[in-house]
């Protein structure tokens, strides 16, 4: 514990502004004997912009259900802003500056549009405080503008049960960046979507990083390409490889891991 | 862009819409009715009314509980009987003299007053312990289920537990509850002679201007942040937990505010028939009053008020005539709206309203505007 403890110092403040926002360090879930991730690392600095892909079952989404707390690993440690945030309860760990978007779109159906990003964007969210009456101008321009970048301004009224597919998608992109939160967690944010929406969706997300730090799940190649971003490759719960977008396609080690084949076969 | 936001979507925590108008005066005007009752039904119907006058508050609240909050409760019998006996408690004790014992503990060999009997002795504390009794076993109960993420039909499961532990805890009790029988015969409430025709008049009218308070305040609270914030926790719990929301104290709240509703409510119907037994607060009559609720719309304040009084008609008719079939017919009307109308009554309005004549009716109720 203490060796590890002193690692996340050493690398936290080996810059003077100190650009480590998140640390996965040696996290292991286990699910009854079924290792989803295995001793699995990675570190994310501020402001950057990072991709994950890996075949079904690599453990993706589970390292972003054990960043966020929704399942706890069994070993290792989840650092954030140089504090443990491992054991901490999951509204807990929103609050420190961490938001997700679920693979399926996690958007409130009966709500309208402009609630569900109200009630997103609402920076005191005790629940004593929501007895008082009144929107901070702030949140409500910030509602509006997000609004206006994720373009759905005139559907703002509307149910979101009623949005199509692609624009829950953009409404659930838009309530995890309303939140104001530092890292950013997207699973697969353009499942269901047509080519323009990726590109449009790509644009959106390149446009948050910097502000925000953003880990990014997917498996649409093209998407990949135009987010052109350094690449983390999972495999049966391990970090197989990490590179550019060109240099992960070319490898042959993600190719046989993709293909299904062993290592050995690939040169065959 | 924030002008048009502003005014096609009432953004949370504005109050509700008590605009001035036609809608306000109808209200004021069914109130102004209600208001006349003593005066336009027998003392009877006058009786009934209030009973069940007294019931819409625990269905108000309910409409909070399961409707906004999604969280079913099978159990509202307990909240109902805790201010029921609460109330009926200090009455027996009121009327005796200093030292004398209640006749059905005498009967039952008791030579000393249960300790727990004392401090109803005090008006206030009987007062106050008709809602901080339920409030506070509410709040303790649902802080403790809610916290463990036990909800939907285990939550609904465990509730009817209660009402059946808390039935049978108070028949098994007989010495220090009464027993079966429960507690009836009362006097005077606060040196109010209970029984006259002016008393029963003031307390009609008390339980109407509680049901009137307590729809406004609702009203109010179902059109707050808070209220949104139910909703989306019933529409999508773990969405907003994952938002930095912790969502078991919004539950607890609605859940306790339900309690606190039933126990004024049992107190009141407790005044209103001078009794108070178990075959009040069991598992039946706790599922029966769901059926009021969802009977008339269990997402509407209105509607809710308006399935306890059909409901309860109902009851008081069928039963008197047919004592057997009532709750065949009571499954029935379950079944039937279940099915067919999930909205309730105050579903049936509103998709009235969606049709041209009932289009034209609401924009003269409204007031001409589109």
């Amino acid at each position: 514990m203490n060796a590890m403890a002193a690692t996340a110092h050493h690398i936290g403040t080996t810059a003077p502004a100190s650009p480590l926002l998140l640390a996965v360090d040696g996290v292991t879930v286990d699910f009854d004997g079924f290792k989803a991730l295995n001793g699995f690392s990675l570190t994310l600095d501020r402001g950057t912009l990072r991709v994950l892909i890996g075949p079904n079952g690599a453990g993706k989404s589970t390292l972003c259900d054990t960043i966020i707390g929704r399942v706890r690993a069994t070993s290792g440690r989840v650092i954030f802003k140089d504090q443990d945030i491992t054991h901490l309860p999951e509204h807990e760990i929103v609050r420190r500056g961490i938001c997700r978007k679920f693979q399926t779109p996690g958007v409130l159906p009966g709500l309208s549009v402009v609630d569900n990003l109200m009630i997103a964007a609402r920076r005191d969210r005790r629940w004593w405080s929501t007895f008082r009456h009144g929107v901070a101008a702030e949140e409500k321009a910030r509602v509006a503008e997000i609004l206006e970048t994720i373009g759905l301004a005139d559907r703002a009224a509307a149910p979101a049960g009623q949005l199509a597919h692609g624009e829950k998608q953009w409404l659930e992109i838009g309530m995890v960046v309303a939140t104001r939160a530092d890292l950013l967690l997207l699973d697969e944010p353009t499942a269901g979507m047509g080519p323009a929406e990726t590109s449009q969706t790509a644009a959106l997300i390149r446009r948050l990083v910097g502000q925000h730090t953003v880990l990014v799940i997917d498996h649409d190649m093209s998407f990949l390409e135009q987010l052109d971003a350094r690449v983390t490759v999972m495999h049966q719960g391990q970090f197989l490889k990490e590179g550019s977008v060109a240099a992960i396609r070319a490898d042959a080690d993600v190719a046989a891991v993709y293909l299904g084949r062993t290592k050995g076969d690939t040169h065959g | 862009m924030d002008m048009s936001m502003r005014k096609e979507t009432p953004l949370p925590g504005l109050l509700p819409g008590v605009a001035l108008g036609r809608p306000l005066a109808l209200s004021l005007a069914v109130v102004a009715l209600a208001a006349l009752a003593p005066w336009l039904v027998s003392a009877y119907e006058l009786n009934l009314l209030a009973r069940f006058l007294a019931m819409a508050l625990l269905a108000m609240g309910l409409v909070l509980v399961w409707g906004q909050g999604g969280v079913l409760s099978l159990g509202q019998g307990v909240f109902f009987g805790l201010g029921g006996y609460a109330i009926a408690m200090h009455m027996k004790l009121a009327a005796l003299a200093d030292g004398d014992l209640p006749d059905f503990m005498v009967w039952s060999g008791l030579d000393a007053l249960p300790w727990w009997w004392v401090p109803f002795k005090s008006p206030l504390v009987a007062i106050l312990g008709v809602v901080l009794v339920p409030g506070a076993l509410a709040a303790l109960f649902s802080w403790a289920v809610f916290r463990r993420r036990v909800g939907g039909v285990y939550f609904a499961l465990i509730t009817q537990a209660l009402a059946l532990a808390f039935a049978t805890l108070l028949i098994s009790q007989q010495p220090s509850t009464g027993g079966f029988n429960g507690l009836t015969d009362f006097q005077t409430l606060m040196g109010v002679e209970l029984g006259t025709p002016a008393a029963a008049h003031g307390l009609y009218w008390l339980t109407l201007a509680l049901v009137v308070g307590v729809f406004v305040a609702l009203r109010a609270l179902m059109a707050s942040r808070y209220g949104l914030l139910l909703r989306a926790i019933r529409d999508g719990e773990n969405r907003i937990r994952f938002l930095g929301y912790d969502p078991t104290p919004f539950k607890v709240v609605a859940f306790t505010i339900g309690a606190v509703l039933a126990g004024l409510a049992g107190a009141l119907f407790t005044l209103h028939a001078g009794v108070v037994s178990p075959a009040l607060v069991g598992v039946v009559p706790s599922i029966e009053m769901v059926i009021w609720v969802a009977v008339g719309g269990r997402n509407s304040l209105a509607g809710a008020v308006a399935g306890t009084l059909a409901v309860n008609l109902a009851k008081d008719g069928v039963s008197s005539a047919f004592p057997d079939l009532w709750l065949y017919a009571l499954g029935l009307v379950f079944v039937l709206v279940v099915t067919l109308l999930p909205g309730g009554l105050a579903g049936l309005v509103a998709d009235a309203g969606a049709t041209p004549w009932g289009k034209r009716l609401k924009s003269f109720i409204v007031g001409g505007s589109k």
